[in-house]
């Protein structure tokens, strides 16, 4: 079914009752081509892109709950590609490029908004650093503009610019950064995957990897053996619970971080602020919600909860530049899994098993990634090289020293 | 979450500041022949297990000693805490 303005017109004539589930619930197959591991953004995105770009079929992708409850149903939706480094910055304007096309190429409103995206300065170094970066992104073909206190100002009145510790002398603004209706990402990738033959079975937990002489031959799930061509690994805060199984270690650690929702308000803060010195950003959702967020918690957990220290440090960060913060009550807080890795960037790689490969390591930027992760992935998968944008994304970069460290924090995953 | 300070008693962990995986206790021979493989284990490959961790905590606001810290990542409850030179004593390691 084509959705379109015209359909939703019918539709509301016609007492809704033309609408049908957005994809099948498809029963595992004995043998597939390619078993994507994981039914978050990256995977059905895989899925998705294999099938468009690369014209493979006999795609699954497996979920062990259900579409949408990972990361990607969990994050706060910022889209942006502000990066620094070479091995970066192609990948995530190439991310971006694709968003900004994504809801034609899906026929499915993912709400994606470029409302733009403004990174506080608040010294010199600072703003060096930030002039250094916007140079890098300019010369990948992405946008950036240095802006005035005033010119910030003058969008922003609310902000506090003369905090004692961290006045706020300026800011590196992307326009064409923004938000995206997370649920919808996955949604939309899953219907579009769908279309194209791709099965997406949910309630499909993959217990172990059949491998035979350095082969994966395929996956043991809960509901059975599935037979696959290629292997595909994509459960990102997962991923070395699944990849123990396969007997590999990886350089990530899991991680939680919260994110939180304020009250329904009026229209007030018109992009995304982050204020990286406070370890604070925000947005307002469309629903009036101000979403924010900050640190991670900062030891290894797999609970999908975190602690207090950080819902302190988190408000306090907020209400130092943007007080009238603290008149909002705050409607939920949650956590999400987060695959840190050893450098803050990701992978996308073959492994040294044949038949299986792994993408995983997105840290807390995964989100934005989801449109370029899920084509390199295809790339590689159908055709055994890396995409272009991807070729840093290496496993083998830690042992000959080609870490892709954004913040040169070194080997140490909580502080990415 | 409190740590249970073997010397202190119970004290709020955000008086401290984690390090990770207590297996980064015992540092490679760097003069074996296989020291460039052991030292990148060591230096970027984790087990990062879901359930029990021994991770090494360091108080950074107290008394300055590293913990081993044995938690469970699940629940994050800690079930042992110990100073961590005890433990790398125990373990072999002569400084
Ligand atoms: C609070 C929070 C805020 C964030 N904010 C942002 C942001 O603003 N911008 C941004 O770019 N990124 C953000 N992120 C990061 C981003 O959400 C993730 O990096 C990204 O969603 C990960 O990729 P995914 O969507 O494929 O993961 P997921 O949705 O987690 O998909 C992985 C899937 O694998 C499944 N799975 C796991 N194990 C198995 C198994 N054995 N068998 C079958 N299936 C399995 C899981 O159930 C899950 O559905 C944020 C994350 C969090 C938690």
């Amino acid at each position: 079914m084509h959705y379109s303005g015209f359909k939703v017109i019918k539709e509301a004539l016609t007492g809704h009752r033309g609408w049908g589930p957005a994809w099948r619930d498809a029963t595992p197959k004995a043998q597939y081509d390619y078993v994507i591991i994981g039914g978050g953004g990256h995977g059905l995105a895989t899925a998705y892109y294999l099938a468009k770009e690369f014209k493979q079929a006999r795609i699954a992708v497996l979920e062990k709950g259900w579409i949408g409850g990972g990361n990607v149903g969990r994050n706060t939706t910022i889209i942006r590609s502000n990066y620094l480094l070479d091995g970066n910055e192609p990948f995530y304007e190439f991310s971006l490029k694709l968003w900004e096309g994504l809801e034609q190429d899906l026929n499915y409103n993912a709400m994606v908004s470029q409302r733009g995206i403004l990174n506080l300065i608040h010294s010199d170094a600072q703003r060096d650093a930030f002039i250094r970066r916007g140079n890098a992104m300019i010369l990948n073909g992405a946008d950036a503009e240095l802006l005035s206190t005033a010119q910030i100002v003058e969008r922003y009145p609310f902000l506090n610019v003369n905090n004692a510790r961290f006045p706020i002398k300026g800011g590196l603004a992307q326009h064409r950064g923004g938000t995206v209706r997370h649920d919808a990402v996955a949604w939309g990738y899953a219907r579009a995957a769908d279309r194209r033959g791709v099965d997406i079975i949910q309630n499909c937990e993959v217990t172990g990897f059949r491998i035979e002489n350095g082969t994966c031959k395929g996956v043991e799930t809960s509901r059975g053996f599935i037979g696959a061509g290629k292997v595909a690994s994509c459960v990102a805060g997962s991923s070395s619970r699944l990849m123990e199984k396969a007997g590999m270690r990886l350089p990530i650690e899991s991680h939680v971080l919260q994110a939180f929702v304020s009250e329904g308000l009026k229209p007030l803060l018109p992009g995304v602020i982050t204020f990286g010195a406070g370890h604070f950003y925000c947005s307002q959702s469309d629903k009036g919600g101000l979403v924010f967020g900050g640190d991670l918690d900062g030891y290894n957990s797999y609970a999908q909860r975190g602690n207090l220290p950080v819902v302190e440090d988190v408000c306090e960060g907020g209400m130092a530049i943007f007080p009238n913060l603290g008149r909002a009550r705050l409607l939920r807080m949650w956590g999400g899994i987060m695959d840190m890795s050893m450098d803050g960037s990701p992978i996308i790689d073959r492994t040294h098993i044949d038949g299986l490969y792994f993408n995983g390591g997105w840290c807390y930027g995964g989100f934005k990634a989801t449109p370029a992760s899920g084509y390199a992935y295809a790339h590689l998968l159908a055709t055994d090289t890396p995409h272009k944008t991807a070729t840093a994304y290496r496993f083998d970069r830690f042992a000959t020293g080609h870490m892709i460290d954004e913040k040169g924090m070194g080997n140490q995953p909580n502080l990415h | 979450m409190l740590i249970n300070h073997p010397i202190l008693g119970p004290r709020d962990a955000a008086e401290f500041v984690y390090k990770g995986d207590a297996r980064l206790i015992h540092r490679p021979d760097w003069q074996a022949d296989d020291a460039v493989a052991q030292f990148t284990d060591y230096g970027y490959l984790r087990d990062n297990p879901a359930g029990l961790h021994r991770e090494l905590w360091f108080h950074e606001q107290g008394d300055r000693s590293w913990l081993v810290v044995t938690r469970d990542t699940t629940t994050h409850e800690i079930t042992k805490v110990e100073l961590a030179r005890d433990v790398a004593r125990a373990e072999g390691r002569s400084r």
